[in-house]
C-alpha cells in the first residue's frame, strides 16, 4: 500500500561556483516509510538533505513538505517544524548539558518551563537508552556512541512526524553502529515518523531502510524497495553496495 | 607564460574589499532587522558578563597605562613652550575625547572579536548553527544580536571606566614624578571637560562596540575549513573590527569637532 508523499524534492538544482552538485534532482518520501539516500562522497546526498531543512536555497526547483514549499533560510517554517534532525558530527551544543541540549527547542522555541522540559528530556535520554545521571553532563564527556544517542534523543524529544539521520554510524565502531542502528529503528517505528537517512554504510541501510534511492553525479540513479538492492536490479547499484569500484 | 598586470590585480583588489564590504553591510542589515522578534535574554545577560566584566581588568590596565605615558609626553612637549601646566587639561580631554574610546576598543577588538570569532566558527565548523535552524531558532536572534546589543551597551560603560583610571594614571605620573600639587591637577581636569566631551566619546564607544561584536560574529558566522578556517576567523575578525575602528573614529571625530 503506498502512503501519501509527504516530502518532495522536485527538479532540484543546486551549483557552487562552477561545480554542480545538484542536477534537477527529483525524489520523494512517503508518510511513515523510511527512505535511506545511498551514493558516494561528494554526489550531493548531504545538500539534498539540507535543501529540505532550508539550509541551502535551491537555483532551480524547490522541496515541499505536505505539499507546502520549504522556505529557505526562514527557521519559522512550518514544514521544519515538524522534523527532528541527527546530524553527522551529533552537534550538540558545547555550552549546555546534555539535557538542555536535548531540551532546547522545547525550552527556547515552545517556552516550556525547565522542570517539565527536564523531565521531557530525561524520558527521551531513556528511550535512547542513556542514564538520567547522563543529563547533566557536558557533552564533551561522552563517549561518541552516547553522544549520538543524545542528539537522537534530541531529535525525537518533540515526537516529529519526521526524522532526518545524515551519517548516523560515521566515526562509530561496528557494535556502537549496529546500537545506534537498532535504536533508529525503534524511534522511527515509535513515532511512525517519514525517516529520510544519508549513509554510505550498508549494514545501516539494511537495517533502516523500506525504500533506497541511490544518488549520483546530483541525480537519482535508481529507486526502489530494499529487495531491489540485493537482487541487484541495477549494475551500478550493486557494484557501490557490493563495495566493487568498477575498474576491471 | 602568465605576465603580471598591475592594472588587474589592484581591479581584483578593489572588487574583492567591495564585495566584503557589501556581505558586512548586508550581515548588519540582517543584524538589524533581527532585533525584531524573539529575544533571548539569558544570552544577552551572559555576554554582558563576558564582554563587559571580564574585559574590566584589560582596559582599566590599558588605559592606566595610556594615561600615564600621555602625561609624561606631554610634560616633554609642553615644556617647550613653557606650558608645563596644561599637563592636566590635556590629559584629560585627550582621554575622555579619543584614547579612552579608541584604546579600549582595541582592547576588546583582540579580546571579544576574535573571541566571538572562534567561538561562532567553531559552532558552524561542528553544524551547531545548522541544528539551531533545524530547531527552528534563528542563528542571527540567537547568536548574533545578544552579542552585538551587548557591545553596544557595555562598551560605553568600560569607556567611562577607561575615562576614569586613564585621568588617574596622568595624575599618578603628575604628582609623582612632574610635582604637580594634586588638587590642582584634579581641578584643572575637572575644569577643562565639558559635558559634550564625556557624551560623544560615549557614543564613540558604543559604535565601536557595535563594530568590533559585529565583525566577531560576521567573520565566526561565515567560517570555513574546520580549525584552520576558524583560526583565519579570529584574525580576520580582529584586524577588520581595528580598521573600522580607526576609520569610524575618524568620522565621528570630525562630525563631533
Amino acid at each position: 500500500m503506498t502512503t501519501p508523499v509527504k516530502i518532495a524534492w522536485k527538479s532540484v538544482t543546486k551549483r557552487f561556483g562552477s561545480r554542480t552538485v545538484l542536477d534537477g534532482l527529483s525524489l520523494d518520501a512517503h508518510e511513515g516509510r523510511s527512505l535511506v539516500v545511498i551514493g558516494g562522497s561528494g554526489t550531493g546526498k548531504s545538500v539534498m538533505l539540507k535543501t529540505a531543512l532550508g539550509l541551502i536555497a535551491p537555483d532551480s526547483g524547490h522541496v515541499e513538505i505536505d505539499g507546502e514549499r520549504v522556505r529557505p533560510g526562514d527557521p519559522s517554517d512550518p514544514g521544519l517544524g515538524q522534523i527532528g534532525m541527527l546530524f553527522q558530527s551529533g552537534a550538540l551544543f558545547d555550552s549546555l548539558t546534555v539535557w538542555e541540549n536535548v531540551a532546547f527547542k522545547l525550552l527556547k522555541a515552545h517556552k516550556m518551563k525547565r522542570a517539565e522540559a527536564r523531565q521531557k528530556a530525561v524520558e527521551a535520554l531513556a528511550q535512547v537508552d542513556l542514564e538520567p545521571d547522563v543529563a547533566s553532563r557536558a557533552p564533551r564527556e561522552l563517549s561518541g556512541g552516547m553522544l549520538k544517542r543524545a542528539s537522537l534523543a534530541r531529535a525525537i524529544v518533540t515526537r516529529p512526524a519526521i526524522l532526518f539521520f545524515d551519517e548516523p554510524t560515521t566515526g562509530l565502531d561496528p557494535v556502537t553502529a549496529d546500537v545506534i542502528n537498532r535504536l533508529i529503528v525503534r524511534q522511527v517505528r515509535s513515532l511512525g515518523a517519514t525517516a529520510v537517512t544519508i549513509t554510505h554504510d550498508m549494514a545501516s541501510m539494511r537495517m533502516i531502510a523500506d525504500e533506497v534511492a541511490m544518488i549520483e553525479n546530483g541525480t537519482i540513479l535508481w529507486r526502489g524497495p530494499l529487495e531491489g538492492v540485493e537482487s541487484c536490479d541495477n549494475p551500478a547499484v550493486c557494484r557501490f553496495v557490493r563495495g566493487e569500484s568498477g575498474n576491471s | 607564460m602568465m605576465v603580471f598586470n598591475p592594472v588587474r590585480a589592484l581591479g581584483r583588489g578593489v572588487l574583492s574589499l567591495l564585495r566584503s564590504l557589501g556581505a558586512m553591510t548586508l550581515f548588519a542589515s540582517f543584524t538589524l532587522r533581527a532585533l525584531i522578534g524573539p529575544f533571548f535574554a539569558g544570552q544577552f545577560v551572559q555576554q554582558l558578563g563576558r564582554i563587559g566584566f571580564l574585559s574590566l581588568p584589560v582596559v582599566g590596565l590599558t588605559a592606566l597605562f595610556t594615561g600615564a605615558a600621555l602625561a609624561l609626553n606631554i610634560y616633554v612637549g609642553g615644556e617647550r613652550f613653557n606650558a608645563e601646566s596644561f599637563v592636566p587639561n590635556i590629559v584629560a580631554l585627550g582621554i575622555v575625547r579619543e584614547l579612552g574610546p579608541v584604546i579600549a576598543a582595541l582592547m576588546l577588538a583582540g579580546r571579544v572579536s576574535s573571541g566571538i570569532a572562534a567561538e561562532i566558527g567553531a559552532m558552524r565548523a561542528t553544524e551547531q548553527i545548522d541544528a539551531l535552524h533545524t530547531l527552528t531558532i534563528d542563528p542571527m536572534r540567537y547568536l548574533v544580536v545578544p552579542r552585538v546589543l551587548a557591545g553596544v551597551v557595555v562598551m560605553p560603560l568600560l569607556v567611562l571606566v577607561a575615562d576614569v583610571i586613564g585621568i588617574f594614571g596622568g595624575f599618578l605620573v603628575g604628582v609623582t614624578t612632574l610635582e604637580f600639587d594634586p588638587t590642582v591637577y584634579v581641578r584643572n581636569s575637572a575644569d577643562i571637560l565639558e559635558r559634550w566631551d564625556v557624551v560623544s566619546g560615549l557614543i564613540k564607544a558604543a559604535v565601536f562596540g557595535f563594530l568590533l561584536t559585529l565583525m566577531g560574529c560576521y567573520h565566526g558566522y561565515h567560517a570555513q575549513g574546520g580549525a584552520q578556517g576558524v583560526g583565519r576567523a579570529a584574525t580576520h575578525a580582529v584586524v577588520s573590527a581595528a580598521m573600522l575602528i580607526f576609520a569610524a573614529n575618524f568620522i565621528l571625530t570630525s562630525m563631533f569637532v
